[in-house]
């Protein structure tokens, strides 16, 4: 009997085929063309070619975010793999699950500052969940599925695998052998809650006169959506959402108080701060939530469920710790609230409601539009909204116009928000969205862009054309880098220091020049009509460059170093 | 506070450096750290001296215990334990009154000498960090001190107990 022997780059290929991969985002280059010369020879496995691996990375997250399956990355070695760190680093900060293939000089060579030669590895510790050095050509499929098994459980996260040049080459061959059932004796991700905290969990939250829920992206890594919106109606609790967390309840929801922290509502930061029991779900109390650690929610008990024990009382101290995935734990919550007849004290939850109301009478999250003024970057996110009955996935770049859609587009389902909360990577937005709508090309999928991040990867554009991926850009072209303007505004005494775009180009043409569709718009009067013309166009990129006023601010905002609820309202209102 | 902590992990190239990485990634702080594989080749062992308050200890352990190859963590000062360091010293002994009294010092302590040249000795010396500690300090005071190496602590906790997989 003879068994079938495979080269290395069939076999990646058989691994990821056999892990139900469909889509491969990547760059070619000298330590990976064997790897490219067998994706070329099957059609399982389709590859997009971007224009910069930064872009692969993001574009995978981006898929990944909308789906829920891995990305996969492939990239080769040197410059190649190094130009892939943002987008490791950015699908680090918010838990995505991914997989890097990055190419490496021949085993023979390592260590020898060979041609393209660059330690992904080590560059990449400090911003993976795990890395993977191949040295043996017929570990190649079983370290593969193991690196899918380590990015999408526990808390997921990017994991990288370097594959030396001659471990793929035709010369070298092996069986192919894999164990897509991974099991590892140092990793076992955690997963039901300990019963002995859920008891103490369910008796807090049945003593509380002032609740309150905030849940984060763990409820949207989790898939847990549906079983938030019931407990949350059971508690009849108001619940509010960090950056990454919106769509994990509806936007629209009645309990749904908007989203907390630096930029949240005021009403949600108060909440908080008033509350007895916080009922922290898949979130991990950030600096941009918490404020001033020292003055956060001085009267609350806190409980915190997290599948990530470093994420518990890291920053801030958790009463009643529950290490669990989140949706677990939930249902374990609930089980246990039936079983000690759990019923809300009706009483306490109105006056609650009716503190609430009074913050959220002052309508901390709106605009003011004059009918002559130039148009309100807010106003461009309310017409989107409306335009696309809130159904779209809106990828973000980073900055105001990010805030803003956080704010002013309400979103109902959770994975519809696609953007860079832990990192903060300009450049994201486009190649994010690109791989939402490679995941859904029926869908209205929208990037929210800056004139200062769309640059950041425009070239994408080409990526665009070549594989038909007619997304809608919007740029809220303010001139400038709006929020580091605003912070110039705000603490540096209105210098603004290298935050004025100067030179843009014509976005319209630009987009043209790619083939691509522009569209301008400058009034307020041709702002509805023309984006309803943008939307339209279903087989073709529409670029939209509006124009909006640039001395608006995101408000409210922080105060620095207060607490969570000191903000200012507007431009010179403090709470 | 000082605390030691013992860890087990996969005996895989990159294991250590994620250790080591951690460390400086965190600001959490090193002391001494030793590592060798056990008798189990597939498996390593780490002892990792480090400061930090019961906050930062807690952050510390739940981090390592996050790393994928890490098998188990556990802290051995907050339990009976054995913690043992070896000491390798070059004195001066140039003259019979040093020769002497270097010669006393290290019986005190249990030491023995190890090598004998025609300037220095050479003595090895285990205890845990704080008798290392004296005997340097002891010895610097009669002779001079030439060159010194300290393993770093390992330590196993008493008892029935073991830490195994
Ligand atoms: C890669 C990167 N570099 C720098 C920053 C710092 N930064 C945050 S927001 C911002 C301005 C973004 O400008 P723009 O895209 O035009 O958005 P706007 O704030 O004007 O809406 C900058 C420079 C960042 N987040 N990411
Ligand atoms: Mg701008």
């Amino acid at each position: 009997m003879t068994t079938e022997l495979f080269t290395g780059a069939e076999m990646v290929v058989k691994a990821l085929s056999a892990l139900k991969v469909k889509y491969i985002f990547g760059y070619p280059g000298g330590s990976i063309l064997d790897l490219y010369d067998a994706i070329f020879q099957q059609d399982e496995i389709e590859h997009i070619l971007v224009r910069h691996e930064q872009a692969a990375t993001h574009m995978a997250d981006g898929y990944t975010r909308a789906t829920g399956k891995v990305g996969v990355v492939l990239a080769t070695s040197g410059p190649g793999a190094t130009n892939c760190v943002t987008g490791i680093a950015t699908a680090y900060m918010d838990s995505i699950p991914m997989v890097v293939l990055a190419g490496q000089v021949p085993t023979t060579l390592i260590g020898n500052d060979a041609f393209q030669e660059t330690d992904i590895v080590g560059c990449t510790r400090p911003i993976i969940k795990h890395s993977f050095n191949c040295r043996d050509l017929a570990e190649i499929p079983n370290i593969i599925a193991k690196a899918f098994y380590i990015a999408s459980t526990g808390r997921p996260g990017p994991v990288v695998v370097e594959l030396p040049k001659d471990l793929l080459i035709p010369q070298n061959k092996a069986p192919f052998n894999i164990e897509t059932n991974v099991k590892m004796r140092s990793y076992n991700p955690n997963i039901k809650g300990h019963p002995k905290q859920i008891c103490k969990a369910a008796k807090t939250i049945s003593e509380a006169k002032k609740l309150v829920v905030y849940s984060g992206g763990g409820i949207i890594l989790a898939d847990a959506s549906q079983l938030l919106t019931t407990l949350v109606e059971t508690l009849k609790a108001p619940i509010t959402n960090t950056l990454m967390g919106l769509g994990g309840i509806s936007g629209t929801h009645k309990n749904f108080i908007g989203m907390l922290g630096m930029h949240g509502s005021l009403e949600a930061n108060k909440t908080m701060a008033n509350a007895d029991v916080i009922l922290a779900l898949g979130a991990r109390f950030d600096d941009r939530v918490t404020n001033n650690v020292e003055k956060f929610c001085p009267n609350a008990t806190i409980i915190h469920v997290d599948i990530d024990p470093t994420s518990i009382s890291k920053t801030i101290n958790a009463h009643i710790p529950v290490v669990g995935l989140v949706d677990i734990v939930m249902q374990q919550l609930l089980d246990e609230l039936n079983e000690i007849n759990y019923s809300p004290d009706e009483e306490a939850l109105k006056d609650w409601w009716q503190q609430i109301k009074v913050w959220r009478d002052i309508r901390s999250v709106s605009y003011e539009q004059g009918a002559n003024e130039k148009i309100k970057p807010q106003r461009v996110i309310e017409a989107m909204y409306k335009i696309t009955n809130g159904e779209a996935y809106v990828a973000s770049d980073v900055g105001q116009h990010q805030m803003f859609a956080a704010q002013f587009y309400p979103f109902a389902k959770p994975r519809q928000w696609i953007n860079s909360g832990g990192a903060g990577t300009m450049g994201f937005g486009l190649p994010a969205a690109m791989g939402v709508k490679l995941a859904f090309p029926d869908k209205h999928v929208i990037c929210i862009t800056g004139d200062g991040s769309i640059q950041m990867n425009i070239q994408e554009l080409s990526t665009c054309k070549q594989y038909n991926l007619p997304v809608v850009i919007i740029t809220l072209n303010n001139r400038s880098l709006g929020m580091v303007r605003q912070w110039q505004d705000m603490v540096y005494g209105g210098r603004h220091s290298s935050s004025y775009m100067e030179s843009l180009p014509d976005f319209c043409k630009v987009a043209e020049a790619y083939g691509h569709i522009g569209i301008q718009i400058d009034t307020l009067d041709e702002l509805d009509a023309k984006l309803e013309q943008a939307f339209s166009i279903k087989d073709k990129l529409v670029f939209v460059d509006v124009l909006v006023d640039e001395k608006e601010h995101v408000y409210p905002m922080h105060i620095r170093q207060g607490g969570i609820d000191d903000m200012w309202i507007k431009k010179g209102v403090k709470t | 506070m000082r605390h030691i902590l013992a860890i087990l992990l996969e005996n895989e190239p990159g294991a250590l450096s994620r250790i080591v990485g951690l460390f400086s990634q965190r600001a959490f702080n090193i002391e001494s750290l030793t590592v060798a594989p056990t008798d189990d080749n597939s498996i390593s062992r780490i002892t990792i001296a480090t400061i930090g308050n019961d906050r930062v200890l807690e952050q510390i352990v739940k981090q390592v215990n996050k790393l994928v190859d890490v098998i188990k963590i556990s802290e051995l000062t907050d339990r009976k334990h054995v913690e043992r360091e070896l000491l390798l010293v070059k004195v001066a002994a140039s003259n019979s009154k040093s020769r002497t009294e270097v010669k006393r010092i290290t019986d005190i302590f249990r030491g023995s000498i190890v090598d004998i040249g025609k300037q220095i000795y050479t003595i090895e010396l285990t205890g845990n960090s704080e008798k290392l500690n004296a005997f340097i300090e002891t010895l610097s005071n009669e002779t001079e001190i030439i060159e010194s190496v300290r393993s770093g602590c390992v330590g196993i906790a008493r008892g029935e107990k073991a830490m195994r997989v």
